[in-house]
């Protein structure tokens, strides 16, 4: 990987003009897209309701607001979590393998995503164990993800490599592939407690991998940015990346997922002010 | 590797996203800027000015003859006098306040210039415009300290520059050629290419609105016959041209003999090699940078692709598929990767040597576009089984089309990208640092890129080989053309 002309093709991509229907589009799909995730030491199942109630109905003034994708919660909120979308397709993922640092037995992590998928998990997203990667064993790295996915039977594995402490794109382009040889459904940057988090230029090179991995296996891996993508301006410029590398046959929830909780009420607000051609503010969305 | 190529439509169309044209309000007609003041031709000769894209007539403009280039010669030389002998810290003051002009009505210049030239408006925007300005700010930067830049104590001017550019970047070869001459002290007199001479003449409305004084810059526009008076011009004591290599040997034999200072920046044919461990999207994205921007009208354009054949079948399909996603279209749409082809003439020239590349038996594909049905185009094309004998590796095209030759060794590589006639830019792709200045040591080019290419910057000095030509713009050896050393 080149550092520099990496960076540089996120940037040039980022200039893309997206306006009228070309953003409305966008912003429906964005939103369609989205993992509404709370994942806090403070989170209860009140938090979590709420959360719930806002992935089935985002926009409560707009009934043709798309839902969010999932919401994304810790295992023992899964159970609250499921009660809350029944009825709908809003899926429920939960974190899990000893989430975020990942520091924990084989054991332990196995038995966190098996307490998941029992409470109901549809999607489980686990985090590598960096300290093996970082020690250039691989091989580790490689046969916990197997482990994992083995575990998580009917639910889809979303790979979490927390780009931020990989640190190189190099580094990230070989955990794209180990996790995807090791059956990832979904490869996901980061888990939103570190300093760097979703970039435009480590999605792109993610994107770049789920490209290639399909072009020589036949399969097709989802790719989920998460932490940091606040705005719609952002969030469009990532469908933009989507669109022009791996392309169209990402452009859908089930292969493209923003990790993301205030980016929904900006998209919403950008979406009411598309509609209507006024600004609305704040107080117009809801707060949860 | 296996690759589909064509991909199914994407549902996310973008909307047409058309910056303004309302940002710049060009006049029906426009006359020559001799001695600060806009005048007809003596003769009375006018040409129109057409936008590439559509074909409509932007504008008239007056066509310069030799009695139009003996008045802006004189009154360059009037000017001289004063304006060589200002400090250099007054003339920086002008050249500084043209930057920061130009700055202000970037948004209004690079809209013209994309009317005017065909260029995609991504292009005038993020690259044109901001190196016109940053090309004035850096000379400006030059005029008090001339005393340090290697030439000993108070070097002189020459006198008054003939300037002679051409149409693939009208703003920034201006740029390139007034800044360096006022800095040093030297009066101007530039003739813009004749499909190009707008940006110029809002040029000239910049420099009056600078305050600078009368007759330091005069424009010309008019065609060939124009140019070679002046360079021909027995008081003209420098001649600076950028374009055809045919043109500037002509320049040259125009200038034997006599005591002119000349510098040549002409054509080429710019060797991208990329070796095995290259940064294969990396690479390609320098590889439609190297022969797409500007629809492959640069003189220092990445047209000969040098690929080690190991990674070809790999490399040609990430870039069939990439080109598959350029968007060809209006040059106002800020979305627009490729705009239009300068003028009919080069069109039917680009045509021409496609055909002959096909008719040589090189294989031909073009990116699956759709081409408008007024104004120019040509769709980014692709040669593949191309050998160093075939027409489209040896001359120059000058549009969108690529070459793609291949290589066994580093030894193999150089020694390809070395036998051109030319010798403007080269562009190395390797993971391997050792590999890069290995391998750049032995390229007989101007400017060697390492993992990057068309990047340009005031501060680098530009200039050829062989028959790309001679002396350098940009720069502190830059200001060596315009000096009498």
């Amino acid at each position: 990987m080149d550092a520099v002309g990496l960076e540089a093709r996120a940037a040039g991509l980022g200039t893309r003009s997206i306006k009228t229907s070309a953003k409305a589009y966008a912003i429906d799909l964005a939103i369609s897209m989205i993992d509404l995730t709370t994942l806090e030491g403070a989170d209860t199942p009140g938090k979590v309701r709420a959360l719930g109630a806002k992935a089935v109905h985002p926009d409560p003034t707009d009934r043709t607001t798309p839902r969010t994708a999932a919401v994304c919660v810790y295992p023992d909120m899964v159970a609250t979590a499921k009660q809350a979308v029944a009825g709908t397709d809003v899926k429920v993922a939960s974190v899990a393998t000893a989430f975020p640092a990942g520091r924990a037995a084989l054991a332990v992590k196995l038995a966190d995503v098996r307490d998941a998928v029992a409470a109901g998990a549809d999607e489980i997203d686990m985090v590598i164990d960096r300290g093996a990667f970082l020690a250039g064993d691989y091989l580790k790295v490689y046969e916990e993800i197997v482990a994992v996915k083995e575990v998580s039977a009917q639910a889809r594995l979303k790979v979490i490599f927390e780009t931020g402490e990989l640190s190189t794109y190099d580094n990230i382009r070989r955990a794209s592939w180990i996790g995807m040889l090791a059956g990832a459904d979904f490869i996901k940057t980061s888990t939103g407690k570190v300093g760097v988090n979703a970039t435009p230029a480590n999605t792109l090179l993610m994107l770049e991998a789920v490209r290639d991995f399909r072009a020589q296996t036949g399969v097709q891996v989802g790719v989920k940015p998460a932490g940091g993508i606040r705005s719609t301006k952002d969030a469009i410029k990532f469908l933009v990346l989507v669109n022009e590398t791996a392309g169209a046959d990402w452009l859908d929830n089930h292969w493209f997922r923003f990790g993301a909780s205030s980016l929904l009420n900006d998209l919403l607000m950008q979406r009411q002010k598309l509609a209507t051609g006024r600004y609305s503010g704040p107080d117009y969305v809801t707060v949860d | 590797m296996k690759t589909e190529n064509v991909s199914p439509a994407s549902p996310f169309a973008y909307a047409p996203a058309p910056e303004s044209r309302s940002v710049v309000d060009i006049a029906p007609s426009y006359g020559l800027f001799i001695d600060g003041e806009f005048t007809e031709a003596a003769d009375g000769k006018v040409f129109k000015s057409l936008s590439p894209s559509t074909e409509e007539v932007l504008s008239e403009v007056a066509q310069a003859g030799e009695a139009d280039v003996d008045r802006a010669v004189k009154a360059a030389r009037k000017a001289f006098e004063k304006w060589s002998a200002l400090p250099g810290a007054e003339r920086a003051k002008y050249l500084f306040r043209i930057a920061r002009i130009i700055q202000e009505r970037s948004r209004e210049l690079a809209v013209l210039e994309t009317l005017d030239n065909g260029k995609p408006i991504k292009e005038t925007r993020d690259a044109d415009l901001p190196l016109v300005a940053a090309h004035f700010f850096y000379y400006a930067g030059w005029a008090d300290k001339l005393d340090h830049a290697g030439y000993g104590a108070n070097p002189r001017p020459l006198g008054v520059a003939g300037q002679v550019i051409p149409w693939n970047f009208p703003l920034l070869m201006l740029a390139w050629k007034i800044a360096p001459a006022l800095a040093t002290g030297n009066t101007v007199v530039l003739k813009p290419a004749e499909t190009t001479p707008l940006s110029a003449l809002f040029f000239a409305d910049i420099c009056r609105q600078a305050g600078l004084p009368k007759g330091v810059v005069n424009i010309l526009p008019g065609y060939g016959d124009a140019g070679a008076a002046l360079t021909a011009h027995p008081d003209v004591n420098k001649v600076a041209f950028t374009g055809s290599t045919a043109v500037g040997k002509q320049i040259a034999r125009t200038v034997a003999g006599t005591d002119k200072k000349l510098t040549l920046e002409l054509g080429g044919k710019g060797a991208n090699i990329v070796f095995d461990d290259a940064p294969i999207d990396q690479a390609v994205e320098g590889i439609v940078t190297g022969i797409f921007f500007n629809q492959g009208q640069v003189c220092c354009a990445g047209s000969r692709l040098l690929v080690q054949e190991s990674i070809q079948d790999e490399l040609l399909d990430s870039l069939k598929r990439r080109l598959s996603t350029l968007r060809l279209g209006d040059p106002l749409d800020k979305n627009t990767d490729i705009g239009a082809i300068n003028s009919a003439e080069q069109l039917a020239r680009i045509t021409a040597l496609a055909e002959t590349g096909e008719a040589e038996g090189a294989e031909r594909w073009s990116a699956p576009c759709e081409l408008p049905a007024s104004g120019y185009w040509f769709a980014p094309t692709l040669f593949t089984n191309v050998t160093q004998a075939h027409t489209v590796a040896r001359d120059e095209i000058f549009g969108p089309v690529l070459s793609v030759l291949t290589f066994r060794t580093p030894e193999e590589a150089v020694a390809k990208a070395n036998n051109t006639q030319y010798g403007l830019s080269a562009g190395i792709w390797t993971e391997k640092g050792s590999r890069i200045l290995a391998v750049a040591n032995r390229l007989r080019a101007g400017v060697v890129w390492a993992n990057t290419f068309n990047k340009f910057d005031p501060t680098s000095p530009f200039g050829g080989y062989k028959e790309s030509g001679f002396g350098r713009e940009g720069g502190r050896h830059g200001l060596e053309a315009y000096l009498d050393v």
